[in-house]
């Protein structure tokens, strides 16, 4: 039997540059190819740069990153079950169009019941945000079109009537409240965006690997015929991932709205082709079936880090894009020859 | 004689257009009875499972559980029946471990969460209760086909089931967990589970069967004891015609090498292995499931790489070729997954079995292709394989298991090549159509080509090869020539023991 563990151990007679790069491997096989870029580019900018590492900038960092990790988290789970969605950017900015046209409209109203008017104006966007989610996991569970063109339908659809509703103009006034706390403000010095996003990521963490319904999704991403034939309900695994998403990209666009103080849409501008990147360089698979939180959160770090970095290094934003590109490839390419190592006969 | 009725259909039809897939049949099982479906591929046997396990949708008809109708809208309702399956088309995610597809669906749960620790002893108890040697941590990816059968099974068993349906399980085993099988087969009868059998081996069918319905052409035949049957009397059942000899006689005169693969080593497993093919003469390569049969020559063809040894092809050296040198040079390598790696499954036959033709004598002048020839070399190769030009049209997906083969096959026949290695060529194949694959393997090797025959079906290697290899573990344990070549020689070669070295 060929078993993939085979591979030789080190023995005690051969050199220590040997168990070096022999130890290299195996962290590359086990991990994949992301933190050794992470690392890589910590060091570059860190040498470049002297504000780089600075707490301030590191704070920051997390800052800008958490509305990716959020996107990029919501992009797996619609990955893994082997489909795409490239209306996040659309959820998110029909949620803060029409959460913000809520505030403001009953905060002129009913000037004195700030509480409320912050919690109706985020439930209306949450509804609107999985209301696209909803439609997207119909169209592609009961109407079988294709992920591809079902999220970019959807795409145009919602940022049209995202325009339509505010004529092209950004939504403001709101209550100061809904800034100061969601934007700004913070818990034991953690501002509030990152400890929203920590606790969606560790509840979508539990999810894919404590409870049956994340095996479900690997499953029908990886074989969705033989899913079916388990008893496994694949419509409403594949509605599931579309409605998740679609409520993880609405929060993010819920906190994004807090921070610009804005209704805007414009909000997720290239945000469903970053997140798509984010995860492919964290090693999920595009055919679906394969996808880790804790790699697609590095993953969305890694981008917003090298995006940081550059900015501070003053490449301009037409570089950026060259680099990023660059980045993306390499990952995929570096991530084909692991496979190869995991599978000395890959079939 | 059956009073007790633990499933029976009337007049049970599935309709797709164009084809009556099943049509009108009346079928029925016995508690601890193993009931065998038998006929010809595309007779209708796994359309008639797929709709007893709720997999399908009958168009007409009705199946009954002890005596109550009832309707599967899916696979999940006929397990709850107690009616569990094991499909011909593997069900198995191949990015999932194998603990994770044994328990899906029914993970175990500790306070609402997954038991993963439960989940794992859970799946690897299963398997070693079946005598399975597969480790239940591993990616299913990683397994090869006999051991993700194995799986397959096993997740077949899992829970209450009343009636178990086995669609070809032994397509991909050999004689050892072949036997596993039939053990547990046995078990599982004493319990009083139904057990309805697929398969296209004669000798299985007479091993373990009680009784045996004839399929052909999607309606039943009829259904008959099979102590009270004979083999002649089920293929002329089947076929509607009599064949006297499934396995031809093939003149052996043997010619100059065409390959010779000398220490060979990869990195897919095998060790040191030393073989040679001539010209006129077929020549057999036999072991367990994963000793290293297959690999040996995928590296040859330029499938894996070599990592030490030689590889001669008609006297030039071929080490770490690349496949398109070595359909070039005349060596024809027939894939034993026809699903991975042999056919584009969206494409007609006719594309399929002309494909790697298209580089060569079916390019015209300019570049274009050339219409006319590309069809009549696809009829002319279906004709040779008994593919009926109504499937030839047909996308290779919608094929039955064993037409796919056929198709496959054909592949192989467009050119005259000089070597042509068959991996398992009749996984599948009902047993018309074996004796006429076997009859083109003799016209191939009469005509002066160089056959090499892999197989885990013993009685074909004892019948068609006129010298054999033995591997075990990566290793070539032996050569047998001409009369030498039996059932306990090769056996005893199996394991590993050297004794019976010429
Ligand atoms: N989805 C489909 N669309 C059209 N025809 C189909 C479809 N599924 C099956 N068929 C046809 O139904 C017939 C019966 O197929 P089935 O798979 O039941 O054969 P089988 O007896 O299992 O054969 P084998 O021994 O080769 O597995 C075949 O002619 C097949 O081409
Ligand atoms: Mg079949």
């Amino acid at each position: 039997m060929n078993t993939p563990n085979a591979t030789v151990s080190p023995v005690a007679s051969i050199s220590f540059t040997e168990q070096v790069s022999w130890g290299v491997r195996r962290l590359f096989v086990q991990l994949g190819v992301l933190p050794f870029m992470l690392v890589l580019a910590v060091i570059v900018f860190g040498t470049l740069s002297d504000q780089f590492l600075s707490a301030q900038n590191l704070m920051n960092l997390m800052r800008q990153s958490v509305y990716l990790i959020l996107v990029s988290t919501a992009q797996m789970l619609v990955l893994v079950t082997g489909g795409f969605d490239l209306s996040v950017g659309t959820i998110m900015a029909l949620t803060s169009v029409v959460s913000a046209m809520v505030m403001q409209s009953l905060g002129s109203s009913l000037p004195d019941m700030v509480a409320l008017v912050i919690v109706a104006g985020c439930v209306a966007g949450l509804m609107v945000g999985m209301l696209v989610g909803l439609l997207n996991g119909l169209g592609v569970a009961w109407a079988g079109v294709s992920p591809f063109i079902m999220t970019m339908g959807m795409q145009s659809i919602g940022f049209g009537a995202a325009l339509y509703l505010t004529g092209g103009v950004p939504v403001n006034r709101l209550p100061p409240a809904f800034s100061d706390l969601f934007g700004f403000g913070a818990v034991f010095g953690l501002p509030i965006p990152v400890l929203v996003t920590v606790v969606c990521v560790l509840a979508i963490h539990l999810l894919m690997n404590r409870l049956p319904t994340g095996t479900y999704l690997l499953a029908v991403g990886g074989n969705a015929k033989a899913a079916a034939l388990s008893g496994i309900d694949t419509r409403k695994v594949l509605l599931m991932a579309y409605l998740l998403c679609a409520v993880l990209a609405s929060i993010s666009g819920l906190l994004l709205t807090a921070r610009v103080e804005t209704g805007e849409a414009n909000l997720g501008g290239t945000i469903a082709l970053e997140s798509i990147a984010a995860c492919v360089i964290a090693g999920v698979s595009l055919r679906g079936g394969i996808g880790r939180v804790p790699n697609v959160v590095l993953g969305a770090i890694f981008i917003g880090l090298v995006q940081n970095g550059m900015n501070l290094t003053n490449v301009g934003s037409y570089l950026q894009m060259v680099v990023l590109g660059l980045l993306l490839i390499i990952a995929v390419v570096a991530d084909n020859f692991r496979q190869h190592m995991i599978l000395p006969s890959a079939n | 004689m059956y009073d007790f009725h633990l499933l029976h259909t009337e007049g049970l039809s599935r309709y797709y257009p164009g084809v009556r897939a099943l049509d009108a049949v009346d079928f029925d099982l016995a508690a601890g009875e193993v009931h065998v479906l038998f006929g010809e591929n595309g007779a209708g046997k796994s359309t008639l499972i797929s709709l007893l396990a709720g997999a399908n949708n009958p168009s007409a008809g009705s199946i009954y559980v002890r005596g109550i109708a009832k309707h599967f809208a899916n696979v999940h309702e006929a397990r709850t029946a107690g009616i569990s399956a094991v499909f011909q088309e593997f069900s198995l995610i191949p990015t999932l471990t194998v603990a994770q597809n044994l328990c899906l669906g029914e993970e175990p749960l500790h306070n609402g969460m997954l038991d993963k620790q439960g989940l794992l002893k859970r799946a690897q108890n299963s398997l070693d209760e079946l005598g399975f040697e597969v480790n239940a941590s591993a990616l299913v990816a990683t397994l090869s086909r006999a051991q993700q059968q194995m799986v397959e099974i096993a997740k077949g068993l899992r829970g209450q089931v009343s009636v178990l349906i086995l669609d070809e399980p032994t397509a991909s085993l050999t004689e050892l967990e072949t036997t596993h099988l039939f053990a547990l087969i046995g078990r599982l009868k004493e319990q009083g589970v139904g057990i309805v059998y697929i398969s296209h081996r004669m000798q299985e069918i007479f091993q373990i069967a009680d009784r045996v319905t004839v399929l052909r052409d999607g309606r039943k035949v009829c259904t008959v004891k099979a102590a009270e049957t004979t083999h002649d009397q089920l293929i002329t059942l089947m076929s509607g015609r009599s064949i006297e000899k499934i396995y031809p006689h093939i003149e052996s005169r043997p010619g100059e090498v065409v390959l010779e693969i000398q220490n060979l080593s990869t990195r897919s497993g095998v060790r040191n292995a030393s073989i040679t093919a001539r010209r006129g003469e077929v020549v057999g390569l036999a072991g367990l499931v994963g000793c290293g049969k297959s690999e040996l020559l995928r590296a040859a063809y330029g499938l894996d790489k070599v990592t030490h040894g030689k590889v001669s092809l008609k006297g030039r050296d071929h080490t770490n070729a690349s496949t398109a040198q070595s359909l070039k040079l005349g060596y024809f390598y027939l894939p034993p997954d026809r699903k991975h790696e042999g056919l584009v499954l969206g494409f007609r036959s006719t594309s399929n079995i002309t494909l790697h033709a298209l580089e060569g004598s079916l390019k015209g002048w300019g570049g274009w292709l050339r219409k006319k020839d590309l069809k009549d070399m696809a009829i002319r190769a279906g004709d040779q394989v008994e593919l009926t030009s109504r499937n030839l049209g047909k996308a290779v997906g919608l094929l039955s298991g064993g037409n796919q083969q056929k198709a496959l096959f054909a592949k192989g026949l467009t050119s005259n090549m000089a070597l042509y290695v068959f991996d398992e060529p009749t996984v599948g194949v009902d047993v018309g159509t074996r004796s006429a694959l076997y009859e083109v393997i003799k016209q191939l090797c009469e005509g002066g080509a160089a056959v090499v025959l892999i197989s885990s079906d013993l009685p074909e290697v004892l019948h068609l090869a006129h010298r054999a290899y033995v591997m075990c573990s990566g290793e070539v344990m032996g050569e047998l020539q001409g009369n030498e070549i039996t059932e306990s020689g090769l056996l005893s070669l199996f394991f590993g023991t050297k004794e019976g070295k010429s």
